[in-house]
């Protein structure tokens, strides 16, 4: 089976036959999307939520976390998939199980299982944070969600997001459980593709697409990295101070 | 009364089983400046966090210009009176000098972004760091950044300013130039608390000098009083540690 991979004309066949491939690599594009907007937004309240004072908040948080770190997305895919519906049902009253689309499986899927992962990374940034800083917010009267808003979050960026990023590309290659609920995606044509002529070349092919997703961020993450470890430059105020003197640190 | 800008009654507070400040009474008049020493440990940081409820008082009352702090009111109370200077600066290193001066007028108190910058400016100006305005925190000497947080204390025009060991921090090189911008600023007529060791500032300053020693306030006089005859043996060993 392995001299095919060498074999031209199932190369010619393949190329020819991407129409699928490039249908699943937009959907997966689109489940990416929707995904790390779930995860973003609950990871961050939930990495709020477990440095705040209130011990039940810091449970739920914690709870979450454990929970969803803990236990491995297929099973939380299949369980979403087979028990969605019912549960659907029951809170709309509908007469029968609601069909849900595989993209919404797919979005609250990855969504939810990286939202742990991200408030975990949420979390360290924050309490990377000095404390000082939250005490200089409380004494010019900041109230504490003001203070987290204008100044312990922008200051946690620098730290958190590479590791927001790798888990943005982490988020891109788990789309692919979808797979096995026939989700429509880049991994399930792909295999669909391998099943229907038996060449490789498909999972080539699935491989090359997802690798022009995830090398970007890659690339991404070590310029993130390299970017927070510089000297913030002073910003010139016209008539008060000294004009920038360009190309100081060349 | 009117003249009483802070009053604290009976004020304790407890870290666990540990008794930082026992039933401490303190009435501080408006425009005064007070100026607190002691050993470390001896609950003085933790006064002058309680007047600002960084630090919750466990029984007692903090009342300023009339009006007890609580937990509902204190950051408003903040806002309209009092500010503080911290040990670390606790400059935000995220924003620029001036970003650091406006933040808290234009978010909290709504003026307007010229006039905030303009109010920024004149208080810069007054520490000596007006080219520094569009500086990062971290690019600054520590003497320079402490000089940043008290322009940054004056911004907000409250009429209490609290420091806490404000040169504790700074190497001995930079210390001066901090204590000078305070001496400069003790002529306005805010009222100025100040735990420090500082007796050549408290001299120059100080209308009033508390001694505290385990919780309490052990002695309290003028400076003159503390460099020529202090009553209290501990507060005659601690002022030898220092001044000798």
């Amino acid at each position: 089976m392995l001299d095919g991979l060498f074999d031209a004309r199932r190369w010619e066949i393949t190329l020819s036959s991407m129409g699928p491939f490039w249908d699943g690599f937009f959907f997966t594009l689109q489940v990416t999307v929707a995904g790390l907007a779930i995860s973003l937004v609950l990871g961050t309240v939930l990495g709020i939520f477990s440095t705040t004072r209130s011990r039940v908040l810091r449970a739920v948080s914690r709870v979450y976390v454990e929970f969803f770190q803990n236990t491995p997305l297929p099973v939380q895919v299949f369980f979403y998939y087979m028990a969605g519906p019912r549960v659907l049902q029951a809170i709309l009253g509908a007469p029968s199980p609601v069909r849900i689309s595989s993209f919404a499986i797919g979005a609250v899927g990855v969504g939810l299982y990286h939202a742990a992962y991200i408030s975990e990374v949420i979390r360290t940034g924050i309490e990377s944070v000095p404390r000082g800083q939250m005490e200089a917010a409380l004494s010019q009267g900041f109230s504490r969600p003001q203070a987290y808003a204008y100044i312990i979050l922008p200051q946690t960026f620098k730290v958190i997001l590479p590791p927001l990023c790798n888990q943005a590309l982490n988020l891109v290659k788990n789309t692919s459980v979808l797979a096995l609920i026939a989700g429509g995606d880049l991994m399930y044509n792909a295999d669909n593709f391998v099943s229907t002529y038996g060449y490789l070349q498909g999972y080539i092919m699935a491989c090359v697409l997802y690798f022009i997703i995830c090398f970007p961020l890659a690339l991404l993450v070590q310029w993130l990295e390299r970017r927070s470890k510089r000297r913030p430059r002073a910003k010139s105020i016209p008539g008060i101070t000294p004009a920038p003197e360009t190309a100081k640190e060349a | 009364m009117a003249d009483t800008m802070i009053e604290i009654k009976g004020l304790n507070k407890y870290f666990g089983d540990l008794h930082v400040l026992k039933d401490v009474n303190l009435t501080v008049k408006r425009g005064e400046k007070v100026v607190i020493i002691g050993p470390s440990g001896s609950g003085k940081s933790t006064l002058i966090r309680c007047m600002d409820y960084l630090e919750e008082p466990t029984t007692g009352e903090v009342i300023i210009d009339g009006t007890p702090l609580t937990k509902k009111n204190h950051l408003e109370m903040a806002r309209k009176y009092s500010s503080m200077v911290f040990q670390q600066f606790n400059l935000y290193p995220n924003m620029t000098v001036l970003k650091n001066l406006t933040l808290a007028p234009v978010k909290l108190q709504k003026k307007s972004k010229e006039e905030a910058t303009k109010t920024a400016l004149a208080a810069l100006r007054r520490v000596g760091l007006e080219q520094k305005a569009g500086e990062y925190p971290q690019n600054l000497s520590g003497g320079q950044q402490q000089r940043v947080a008290i322009a940054r204390a004056m911004c907000t025009k409250q009429p209490i300013i609290l420091f806490d060991e404000p040169t504790s921090a700074l190497d001995p090189e930079m210390i001066q130039e901090v204590l000078d911008v305070m001496v400069e600023l003790a002529r306005d007529n805010i009222t100025m608390i100040c735990v420090t060791h500082e007796m050549n500032f408290a001299k120059q300053v100080a209308d009033r000098v508390l001694f505290m020693d385990d919780g309490q306030i052990l002695e309290e006089g003028t400076p003159e009083h503390f460099f020529t005859n202090p009553q209290n043996p501990r507060c005659k060993d601690f002022l030898n540690k220092i001044l000798h």
